[in-house]
């Protein structure tokens, strides 16, 4: 179908572009940007006036709960709420229910997302059977099945030599890897180690937990030559020894979750259940250390990190209530926040979540340029909304950002040309 | 404060009773003043008085305790309160039965007050959160969160023997770290104006990030005990052997535990307090545990009325209370 999308700012870092232009969409790929090409005749009109239009966003972490946790969400729950985020391609992590570390669990995902068709999936694959962290996976036939990168999701690899092999075995392969920074010895914990944990008695993960096993983890990123991306940092310290490694020259790069750019220990304030996550919200310098390394480059990309719970999972006492937080429809909003408050500017916080995840997953998202796949994403930077539970889509109502007004409202989605998502009010 | 908000009513009075911090001073006093009228009842030929006749009190305990769950027990039976006792590791729960569905089964039950004692911290407050509007929650203790009645009556026992707090220098001793006991001391000592709090313990059971909770850690018994006018001595568990916290219980008695010795450090008028149940030679020795300085016994006591005074209050059901609040 030929679409074309009228009258908004077109904002794609990945080529440069930030100006008022016109986008025309023909056979599923970007015809171009700007002047119309000969002979197109649009089939649809988006109307973008007003509106900022960027490339789909690529979200580095997301979990779908299938196959599974159904209970919990579903490739199809949540990546329709995906795509009324703005997001049209996603990685999920191998930590289903079988562990995708079989090409016919990786295979079954593609299908589930090909047959809901509201966004593209892209399974990481497991880098030990069973996420046990004792036998490799088959890490090519993972990868011939479309498994884009490997990890072990948060389970840890506490053998230091079977790490080693493993990360030596994906180098053989030129595979990335998708690696959890933490000390299982030192991670038993609920929140943070510090002021609110001694408050509240809580058991807490002190920050050597994450600094420890990301020393570890780098020293052998650098022995085996592999190619490795650290999930989620959430210590000050981590994000040094990131930009140290980087300044060495060694290939690695670091995501955060966007929520760990807003919220800190206090958040979990009297016992509140939506900020119990993994790892921690730990404290406002830590919080201000992620925000200086995403200025800075030392964190390359912001993921949501996404764990859509059912209701239950949150309703019991603090350390008796599962981890995680339903963060999809919140990332958008929260980089557009992180530029208003001067964090990044406008391009920079469009291209943590577009072009920089998709350089890092080596993928051809991310940008508009012309032949690329029409993976768009057409928003209201100034429409102000109110997170609660009649306003997410996704199954999971476990955010930590329950009542907060954020700006920015996706209007359209586009999914290889298609329009997956219209917002209908 | 969230916490504040829960424990208080519309009018700023208690409704329940779940944690020391979020309360003011005079919440406190209240508590001690009232429980000092109640000490008589023990002491009478019967031994109740008809506050809360008619109301059903509920011990919900997810953790054993007998001697706990005997003195609210007992509190309750004074204030002519019916008691309903939940044996918890027997019941619904150890078969998957989610705590908000056992809450509800309760509830139907028509019980006026929940007693609580739980392993999770917080778990008091999330009964109280859920429950329905007429039900009192009191926090027998949750985790290593908060012992705020255990508390109480320590104050209302150093109140009893010093008079009062502003001049006083009090030294906790043991797993701080794991203590919902010292948490709560710590809040009550210091709102009710404590000048000086110590803790002191090896650094793997008091560290010193304790320093935020607003008092000074030692790690050496003879400077800890410097001049101070009150010891709470807290039981280790033998857990603590097994997390690699400690070597052994010999060595932890040879460096923490009290003995004559090392109360000579203290004031010579200083009083030694446990919250019990004791470990004779782990901890604290025999001498001083039956000595004169010791107090542990007048503890027992005094937590009878303290509890019938927290009660009381939080049933709006006191000597002071309105008429109207006592419908």
């Amino acid at each position: 179908m030929n679409i074309l999308i009228q009258g908004g700012r077109v904002i794609d870092p990945a080529n440069g572009v930030d100006t008022q232009a016109d986008v025309y969409i023909s056979g599923g790929r970007v015809a171009a940007v700007g002047e119309a090409p000969a002979d197109f005749r649009a089939e649809r009109v988006v109307d973008a006036r007003g509106r900022i239009v960027c490339p789909g966003l690529v979200d580095l972490h997301a979990r779908l709960r299938e196959p599974g946790l159904e209970h919990k969400g579903t490739v199809a729950s949540e990546t329709r709420a995906a795509a009324r985020a703005g997001i049209t391609t996603l990685c999920c992590p191998p930590d289903t229910d079988p562990v995708v570390d079989t090409p016919a669990a990786a295979q079954l995902i593609k299908r589930l997302a090909r047959e809901t068709g509201q966004a593209r999936v892209l399974p990481l694959g497991a880098l030990t059977q069973g996420l046990k962290g004792e036998q490799l996976a088959e890490m090519a036939a993972l990868h011939d099945a479309g498994c884009i990168a490997l990890g072990n999701a948060r389970r840890p690899i506490t053998n230091t030599l079977v790490m080693r092999r493993a990360l030596e075995y994906a180098a053989t392969l030129d595979l990335t890897v998708f690696l959890y920074p933490e000390d299982p010895w030192l991670a038993g914990g609920c929140v943070h180690e510090g002021v609110v944990g001694a408050r509240l008695g809580l058991s807490g993960i002190p920050e050597c937990a994450e600094v420890i096993g990301l020393a570890r983890d780098l020293r052998l990123v650098e022995q085996s030559g592999v190619r490795a991306h650290f999930c989620q940092l959430s210590t000050a310290s981590a994000v040094e020894l990131v930009a140290e490694a980087r300044a060495r020259g060694l290939p690695v790069s670091a995501d955060v979750a966007a929520h760990q750019l807003y919220l800190t220990e206090m958040d979990v304030g009297s016992f509140n259940s939506l900020c119990h996550v993994r790892p921690p919200l730990r404290t406002q310098r830590d919080r201000d250390a992620l925000r200086a390394g995403l200025a800075s480059g030392a964190i390359s990309a912001v993921c949501s990190d996404h764990q859509p719970h059912d209701a239950d999972a949150k309703l019991a006492p603090f350390p008796a209530t599962e981890p995680g937080a339903s963060t999809l429809e919140t990332l958008l909003p929260l980089m557009l926040r992180l530029a208003d408050e001067g964090v990044l500017g406008l391009d920079a916080a469009i291209a943590k979540v577009t072009c920089e995840p998709a350089r890092i997953l080596g993928h051809d998202s991310g940008t508009l340029a012309v032949g690329a796949g029409a993976d768009v994403c057409v928003f209201d930077p100034e429409r102000w909304w109110t997170v609660s539970e009649h306003t997410l889509t996704s199954r999971g109502k476990n955010s930590p950002f329950l009542g907060w007004e954020l700006k920015g409202r996706v209007t359209h989605t586009l999914l290889a040309g298609e329009v997956v998502f219209e917002l209908n009010d | 404060m969230k916490g504040a908000d829960l424990q208080l009513d519309a009018h700023g009075r208690l409704r329940h009773f779940l944690s020391i911090e979020g309360l003011r001073r005079a919440h406190l006093e209240e508590i001690l003043n009232l429980a000092e009228s109640f000490i008589g009842v023990g002491e009478q030929q019967v031994k109740k008085v008809p506050l809360l006749r008619g109301k059903t009190i509920v011990n919900l305990f997810f953790e054993n305790s007998t001697r706990t769950r005997t003195t609210f027990e007992l509190a309750a039976k004074r204030l002519s309160a019916d008691v309903l006792n939940m044996n918890i590791a027997t019941s619904a729960t150890s078969k998957g039965e989610s705590l908000l569905d056992m809450l509800r089964n309760l509830e139907a039950m028509h019980c006026d007050m929940f007693v609580v004692r739980h392993a999770d911290s917080g778990a008091a407050h999330f009964i109280a959160r859920h429950v329905a509007p007429h039900i009192s929650v009191i926090n027998a203790g949750d985790g290593r969160h908060a012992h705020p009645t255990q508390a109480m009556l320590d104050m209302f026992t150093i109140r009893r023997r010093k008079g009062a707090f502003h001049n006083l220098k009090v030294a906790i001793v043991g797993d701080v770290l794991h203590s919902r006991v010292a948490r709560s001391q710590i809040h009550a000592l210091s709102l009710l104006g404590t000048p000086e709090i110590r803790v002191i313990g090896p650094r793997t059971l008091v560290p010193r990030d304790l320093t935020n909770l607003g008092v000074h850690v030692f790690h050496d018994m003879a400077a800890g005990l410097a001049g101070v006018d009150v010891v709470i001595m807290l039981r280790l568990q033998r857990e603590r052997m097994q997390g690699a916290y400690l070597p052994t219980e010999g060595e932890y008695f040879d460096l923490f535990g009290l003995t004559p010795e090392k109360l000579a450090h203290a004031k010579p008028d200083v009083i030694v307090m446990h919250p019990g149940p004791i470990n004779r030679g782990v901890e604290i020795a025999s001498e001083v545990a039956d000595g004169p300085h010791s107090v542990i016994l007048e503890q027992v006591t005094n937590g009878i009325a303290v509890r019938m005074a927290v009660m009381s209050l939080v049933l709006g059901r006191h000597p002071g209370a309105h008429a109207e609040e006592a419908a």
